[in-house]
């Protein structure tokens, strides 16, 4: 018997509320449902819903909460490992990080809300995600960011990147949790559909591990924090829609608010609470308000849950029980007390001046109940509503039109259209490639005083205070890649994401992803979709990172086009020992450079044909997993070896930007570089290709002889291409006919001066 | 040394205040904002953070909080009293420091690592540095303008109170090495007395290598060098 197919023997009526539309095909339609779907509602009903029960129904069975297009798929994606603790399905993943301490992270999107209202759309994205980690008992230590959007020379672009900053930086900064790192592309691809996801990372006593569910027939339901208003009703099945023009206005009030304040009273509320042990089960009200989270809760423990909606406090009067099931209000918590401890969550939610109110019960009878004071609401089977959702696989077929780009010739690209100091200077400035200083300085990163290894390198690290350990973690995904080839695009992303952890002397441990897509009907997009999810299928059993969670982002279409698909990778890894944490950027003069892979000459989908060719094109570069995981093996070995100096991943602008940036390190005390490159391929390509599995390394030079045995031992190419100069000197490569030159003031100019004059022109129009 | 870190609603500064004071060797303990009571303590702390989500007006409404009133008095009894961020912007809404914070020039949040020079070292807060030491020490704040009228300007400079100053990492005062726009690039000043520190930069955050700098140690250590011989 199938969850969804449970018989249900005695059907309880429930007459229609006063005052509720009568259910016709158009509002089943209105609802995101399809027929088909309603009918298995009927059918599971017994009966006809009422208008709440459908409003319910539509909330569950949304994309957002339902995964009903994902879920199937999702299954392929490796979740095991010895150090899991928990995998998909709670509200964060968990893995075990040594020395009693185990890490709850997570990331979500807020993709929508961020399009229509830029601040309050990425300020709530940050809150919901911090709720989804303390609620499992664990304290936020580290927030990350994963935003695209379109090119900034458009004013409506440069207005949703400069909201979605300040909304992302006002939130964490209040609450005081650190940013850490993250990530942020521009691309026409996104222009209309920008891409906001916010990871977080929470450290906890194992034993402090506390689940989501609503265990213990008679214990008490509880609703805690904020109270409940009209805003963000049907934000799920909003998020589970495409935007149109007409979006923007009609949808703000879908959007919910943020308080960062009451997030932080919740915070150490729900931390107390926790450790009060006064509940059996906390959840966060995010998607679908207190139906989402109360028969999600009732559907882990097996267990059913009656509920009053006259009890929840109300913001505003004449609610309609409707309305407060499916408001999305922000930084509200259902906790599940255990009975006769109610005094206990009362005192300490007075204690931090939020309020809390009984609302209902945990019952045997596996119903999902609603009453309005004596009047039952709704009464519909709990688990069909989180486990019945009808799950889809479709027919994937690729583009046509991306086939042709991806076949494209580039061959005339390799020519250099001037000067390649030129194209250099321009790639640098890119906002792809430029420091993104401008977006982190608005950012809490100290706070906590816990924060290793700031924003601007390959990954953030937090120290774990009392121990010789850290965690580092870093988010990455280039977009045009997975839309050219969403199989090796999505490799790429796990890869570069191990890579960059590696870099910084940790060992790459687990995912979350956030895997942000356009229209999965539509044959293209499932094609996308499927490749990519096959891809990191594939990447994360090379690198032994199990995907602990995540989240899924359908409907990113404005006007019918959809966003470049965008499976971001958040990946968090574990540097043992303090003394491993390797900067990125060079550190003393006279230091040899160890290029460390191979260049080639595959330049598609680089940004170099963006800046230069306005070109997104070409077969993406090859990754060879196997390869890679050694490349990765054998730099941990000389960073633990204590080999190293630093240590660069090379990525966007290829082999050439990756050394500007070991030059530049923080602009204070920038190095020259003295490098020459006998590769026998056009000097486009050895400098500004993207090939995969490349790291650039700094050593003394006594050491560069052990570095260079050590890439050989793991059989990883590696030679020395040349040294670290004086601060002063130039910033100086050739490659076989061609080379760059140019002083360090320029260069630095360019690297970081870009993104501050582009946002610093005033946003005079706001379209 | 007994040190009082105090925590507002909001504040989000106070448990690394906390460690900070321990790191020196204090006995240290949280003052809940609802206390009355600060009887035994050398040194109350005001740690940075968001009070009261700094609705109104960053400070405006945690210098209404229960707790305040005695931390006046205790000030006024020439109790050693140190507030940063947050805790600079509350000394400033009480009154115990003159003029006021206001807005950065930016108008953004500004969040990084900033050099500073230390003017002062005849008080309970500085005197483990050296007058002229320059240390690099984070900030993190949106309103840290140092704000105050050219008479009271004058009468700071003259009477020394001007503890730290934002320069430049040779120690000159520029435009770029002044964050947020504060007058006379003014980080940290003292009250009348001298027992009152406010300043925004955060040296609970440059404590260790491990997170990039130390030079924040002499705070804490000075006041530990002058409080810890106190007889109670």
């Amino acid at each position: 018997m199938s969850a969804g197919e449970s018989p249900t023997i005695v059907i309880p009526f429930v007459s229609p509320r006063a005052g509720d539309p009568v259910i016709t095909s158009e509002l089943v339609a209105d609802h995101g449902l399809s027929d088909d779907e309603y009918e298995r509602i009927c059918r599971i009903m017994g009966r006809t819903p009422t208008f709440t029960e459908l409003g319910v129904f539509s909330a569950m069975w949304s994309e957002h909460c339902g995964y009903k297009n994902s879920k199937r798929l999702l299954q392929l994606l490796p979740t095991q490992a010895p150090w899991v603790i928990q995998g998909p399905g709670e509200n964060a993943g968990v893995i075990d990080v040594g020395d009693g301490y185990a890490l709850a992270f997570k990331i979500e999107s807020h993709n929508h809300p961020s399009a229509v209202e830029p601040y309050q759309g990425a300020a709530t994205g940050v809150g919901g995600i911090l709720r989804d980690i303390f609620t499992m008992g664990a304290r936020p230590i580290a927030v990350l960011d994963s935003l695209r959007f379109g090119d900034l020379d458009s004013a409506r672009v440069r207005y949703l990147f400069g909201g979605v900053v300040s909304g992302v930086g006002d939130y964490g900064n209040c609450v005081g949790i650190p940013n850490i790192g993250g990530e942020v592309a521009f691309d026409r691809g996104y222009e209309g559909n920008p891409i906001v996801n916010a990871m977080c990372l929470g450290l906890m006593k194992k034993e402090d591990l506390i689940t989501a569910s609503a265990s213990g027939v008679g214990n008490t339901l509880m609703v805690v924090g904020a109270r409940t208003g009209r805003d963000g009703i049907h934000g799920a099945t909003f998020a589970s829609e495409e935007l149109s023009e007409e979006s923007e206005e009609a949808s703000r009030p879908r959007v919910q608010v943020g308080d960062p304040f009451t997030e932080k009273l919740l915070l150490e509320a729900s931390l107390e609470l926790i450790s009060s042990g006064a509940i059996t089960g906390i959840q966060d009200m995010g998607a679908a308000g207190i139906t989402s989270s109360a028969s999600e809760m009732a559907g882990r423990a097996g267990n059913g849950v009656q509920i009053d909606v006259a009890r929840v406090p109300v913001r505003e009067p004449d609610m309609t029980p409707y309305e407060i099931l499916l408001s999305e209000s922000q930084e509200r918590m259902l906790v599940v007390a255990t009975k006769g401890h109610e005094h206990e969550v009362h005192r300490i939610l007075e204690k931090w001046e939020l309020e809390a109110e009984e609302i209902g019960e945990v019952t045997a009878d596996g119903r999902f109940r609603v009453l309005e004071n004596d009047a039952v609401i709704a009464d519909m089977p709990a688990l069909p509503l989180t486990e019945g959702c009808p799950t889809y696989e479709r027919e994937g077929i690729e583009a046509e039109e991306v086939r042709q780009l991806r076949e494209m010739d580039l061959t005339e690209h390799l020519i250099p259209n001037g000067d390649l100091t030129k194209a250099f200077l321009l790639l640098l400035a890119s906002p792809n490639v430029a420091s993104k200083r401008w977006i982190y300085h608005q950012y809490d990163t100290t706070v906590r005083t816990s924060t290793a290894v700031r924003p601007g390198g390959a990954s953030g690290v937090v120290r774990i205070r009392g121990t010789k350990r850290a965690i580092a973690a870093t988010t990455d995904c280039n977009g045009r890649f997975v839309y050219l080839n969403p199989r090796r695009g999505a490799m790429i992303a796990v890869s570069e994401a191990a890579r960059n952890l590696v870099c910084t002397g940790a060992v790459p441990t687990a995912i979350t992803n956030n895997l942000n897509f356009g229209n999965p009907l539509k044959q293209h997009i499932y094609y996308q979709f499927r490749e990519a999810v096959l891809g990191m299928a594939d990447a994360c059993k090379a690198f032994e990172t199990p995907v602990t969670g995540g989240n899924v982002s359908f409907y990113n279409e404005t006007d019918g086009r959809a966003i470049y698909p965008t499976p971001v990778i958040g990946m968090v890894g574990i540097i043992e020992d303090l003394s491993n944490i390797t900067p990125q950027s060079f550190q003393s003069k006279g230091d040899d450079i160890v290029l460390l892979g191979e260049n080639t000459a595959e330049m598609g989908g680089a940004e170099y044909l963006y800046v230069t060719a306005g070109l997104v094109a070409g077969e993406p570069p090859r990754v060879d997993l196997a390869r890679e995981r050694q490349l990765q093996r054998a730099v941990l070995t000389m960073i633990q070896n204590n080999e190293l100096r630093s240590a660069h991943d090379c990525s966007e602008g290829g082999l050439a930007c990756a050394l500007a940036e070991c030059a530049l390190g923080d602009e204070e005390a920038p190095f020259g570089v003295k490098v020459e490159l006998d590769d026998t391929l056009p000097p486009v390509a050895t400098l500004f290709a993207e090939s995969q599995g490349r790291i650039v390394v700094s050593c003394a030079p006594d050491r560069t002889e052990n570095v260079i045995k050590l890439a050989m031992d793991h059989s990883v190419p590696a030679r020395r291409i040349g040294k670290v100069g004086r601060r002063g000197e130039a910033f100086h490569v050739t490659a076989i006919a061609g080379q760059i030159k140019i002083d360090l003031v320029t260069l630095s100019r360019a690297y970081f001066g870009a993104l501050p004059a582009i946002m610093n022109t005033p946003a005079s129009s706001v379209e | 040394m007994r040190v009082g870190v105090v925590t507002f609603p909001g504040s989000n500064c106070d448990y690394d205040l906390y460690k900070a004071a321990q790191q020196v060797g204090a006995d240290v303990e949280f003052i809940w904002h609802r206390q009355k009571n600060l009887d035994g303590y050398d040194v109350v702390m005001l740690p940075g953070g968001f009070s009261y989500g700094d609705y109104l007006r960053a400070g405006a409404i945690a210098r209404i909080s229960p707790v305040m009133e005695d931390i006046v008095g205790f000030a006024e009894n020439g109790g050693p009293v140190l507030g940063i961020c947050n805790g600079f912007q509350i000394l400033c809404e009480a009154g115990l420091l003159p003029g006021a914070l206001i807005r950065n020039v930016s108008l953004r949040f500004e969040s990084r690592d900033v050099h500073m020079l230390v003017e002062q070292t005849e008080t309970p807060f500085t005197s483990e540095y050296q007058k002229g030491q320059i240390l690099r020490i984070p900030i993190a704040h949106g309103e840290g303008n140092y704000e105050a009228d050219g008479q009271l300007l004058e009468q700071l400079e003259a009477e020394g109170r001007i503890v730290f100053r934002y320069v430049n990492r040779g120690g000159e005062m520029t435009e770029e090495a002044n964050p947020n726009g504060s007058r006379n690039s003014i980080a940290g000043l003292t009250n009348e007395s001298g027992n009152v520190l406010g300043m925004m930069p955060h040296p609970e955050r440059a404590m260790e290598e491990v997170l990039g700098s130390v030079d924040g140690m002499g705070v804490f250590l000075s006041l530990a060098a002058n409080l810890s011989t106190v007889v109670l």
